[in-house]
């Protein structure tokens, strides 16, 4: 029997002390002890995407990270996107423009367009597909995610417009039920 | 996945008495983007996984080293060989070869010491770092040893490495003439396969081209061009594709792949070939100017 450890990280902005066992994945930390279970589980070999998390400013695929080897950095996951309840222009730009279907891929598509835009605040198409070629949507929403990650770039978000953005939150946001009516 | 101790050794010396007291019960975890599939598939199923990310000798880096060599940690990442400006500059073939692998998120986590030690004959960072005429750095209970990446890769998945060795980083010996590089390949989809085809040219000012590739047989092989045809712009394009055949003569490629038939292969080996070649000449003009 091999002991539980005890990790510290920061998840979405919050300290964190977990216990977990060696072999399980930053996948399986996060949605089975930490309860966040917006980063989907799929593949498992890294090629689909939908575990994509933000471990320190890079995108990863959380199922081929050891939960250990997360000592002491900083995960983002889809949960850290909205800003005090509210959708970030990012996500409001992914209803806007219909890049839901069925929705499974949507979180790591979020967390893969948000890393790449902190990194290239206004990618070019191919910059935006390159960024994005690592996850998968079986609906085949590509064009309209590409167009949502555009429009956030350009600082559309005109489904935004309507609701004022608390202090201190991200530009544009608006609230999560406002934005699921549309 | 099935339970394992795990440790993170923070000096060098401790991850090499972890290796030989657990033998081939100890795997080394860098990047792990090999490491966990083959964790969880069972494939592999260690005693305890040793994590090197936090050894500062193994750490992240393009540094300068002896004699004007260059010295690259063993865990940088794909993502940090592709962006480096040196790189970039000077081992055009490497930025590209590294800029390709997986996804974004692959990239992020895939270290180079990982790619070669994998063995893969697909590596995509390997027919590039040939051409340089790259150097393995090697540490173990003896100490340092340095072998010629020619002479790491024994086949798919071996490598010349003891039994309590690991690669601490990859030097790239000066050349007497600066290499112009560039790399080719072949996937059947951006952001997820292993290659089909993979190679990489090399070309200096004194006309020598170096050719390796890989995908195409058990390990990757390095090819020179001792004759000065493909870099003499007078050559026929005859005379080349005769060069190129002898090249590309000991391509053998699967014939049960899923990837590509040996056929598809071979066809796409001598197009990415020349590719590679006009694009390594273009270089050296450019920088020639």
């Amino acid at each position: 029997m091999i002991a539980t450890l005890p990790i510290a990280l920061v998840v979405n902005g919050a300290p964190r002390v977990v216990a977990v066992e060696p072999h399980h994945t930053l996948l399986e930390v996060l949605r089975d002890d930490l309860g966040l279970t917006g980063t989907k589980e799929c593949c498992l070999v890294g090629e689909c995407g939908a575990c994509t998390v933000i471990l320190d400013g890079r995108s990863v695929d959380a199922c081929l990270v050891l939960a250990v080897e997360a000592e002491g950095l900083e995960v983002r996951t889809v949960e850290g996107l909205a800003v005090d309840g509210r959708l970030s222009a990012l996500q409001a730009a992914f209803l806007d423009k219909g890049a839901v279907q069925c929705g499974f891929c949507i979180p790591g598509q979020l967390v893969s367009a948000q890393a790449l835009l902190d990194e290239v605040p206004h990618p070019s198409r191919p910059e935006i597909e390159e960024g994005l070629a690592g996850n998968l949507c079986r609906c085949g929403c590509y064009e309209q995610i590409f167009e949502a990650v555009e429009a956030t770039a350009a600082g559309e978000g005109h489904l935004t417009a309507s609701a004022a953005p608390p202090a201190g939150a991200n530009a544009g946001a608006r609230s999560v039920e406002e934005g699921l009516d549309q | 996945m099935q339970p394992f101790a795990y440790a993170r050794p923070e000096t060098l010396a401790e991850v090499v008495a972890l290796l030989e007291r657990h033998g081939p019960g100890a795997r080394l975890l860098a990047g792990g983007t090999d490491l966990v599939i083959n964790l969880r598939d069972g494939k592999v199923r260690p005693e305890v996984v040793v994590d090197v990310k936090r050894v500062p000798e193994l750490a992240p880096g393009i540094t300068a080293g002896e004699a004007g060599s260059l010295v690259i940690g063993a865990t940088t990442t794909m993502t940090q060989l592709a962006a480096h400006p040196v790189i970039r500059r000077d081992l055009a073939a490497l930025a590209e070869g590294a800029a390709v692998v997986g996804s974004v998120q692959i990239r992020n986590r895939a270290t180079l010491a990982g790619n070669l030690c994998n063995a893969s004959p697909a590596a995509d960072t390997a027919p590039a770092l040939l051409v340089h005429g790259a150097i393995v750095v090697a540490t173990g209970p003896a100490g340092d040893r340095r072998i010629p990446l020619d002479e790491f890769f024994v086949r798919s998945g071996v490598t010349a490495l003891g039994p309590a060795e690991l690669v601490r980083a990859i030097e790239i010996p000066p050349q007497a003439s600066r290499i112009a590089s560039a790399h080719q390949r072949r996937t059947r989809r951006r952001g997820h396969d292993l290659a089909s085809v993979t190679v990489a040219c090399g070309v200096d000012a004194a006309g020598l081209v170096r050719v390796a590739y890989g995908s195409v047989g058990p390990r990757p092989l390095l090819r020179v061009d001792t004759t000065g045809t493909l870099a003499d712009p007078r050559a026929t394009d005859e005379a080349r594709t005769a060069v190129l055949e002898a090249i590309f003569a000991d391509a053998t490629p699967s014939a049960t792949s899923m990837r590509a038939g040996p056929e598809y292969r071979l066809a796409m080996l001598r197009v990415l070939g020349r590719r590679a070649l006009e694009a390594a000449l273009g270089r050296l003009d450019e920088a020639a100017a």
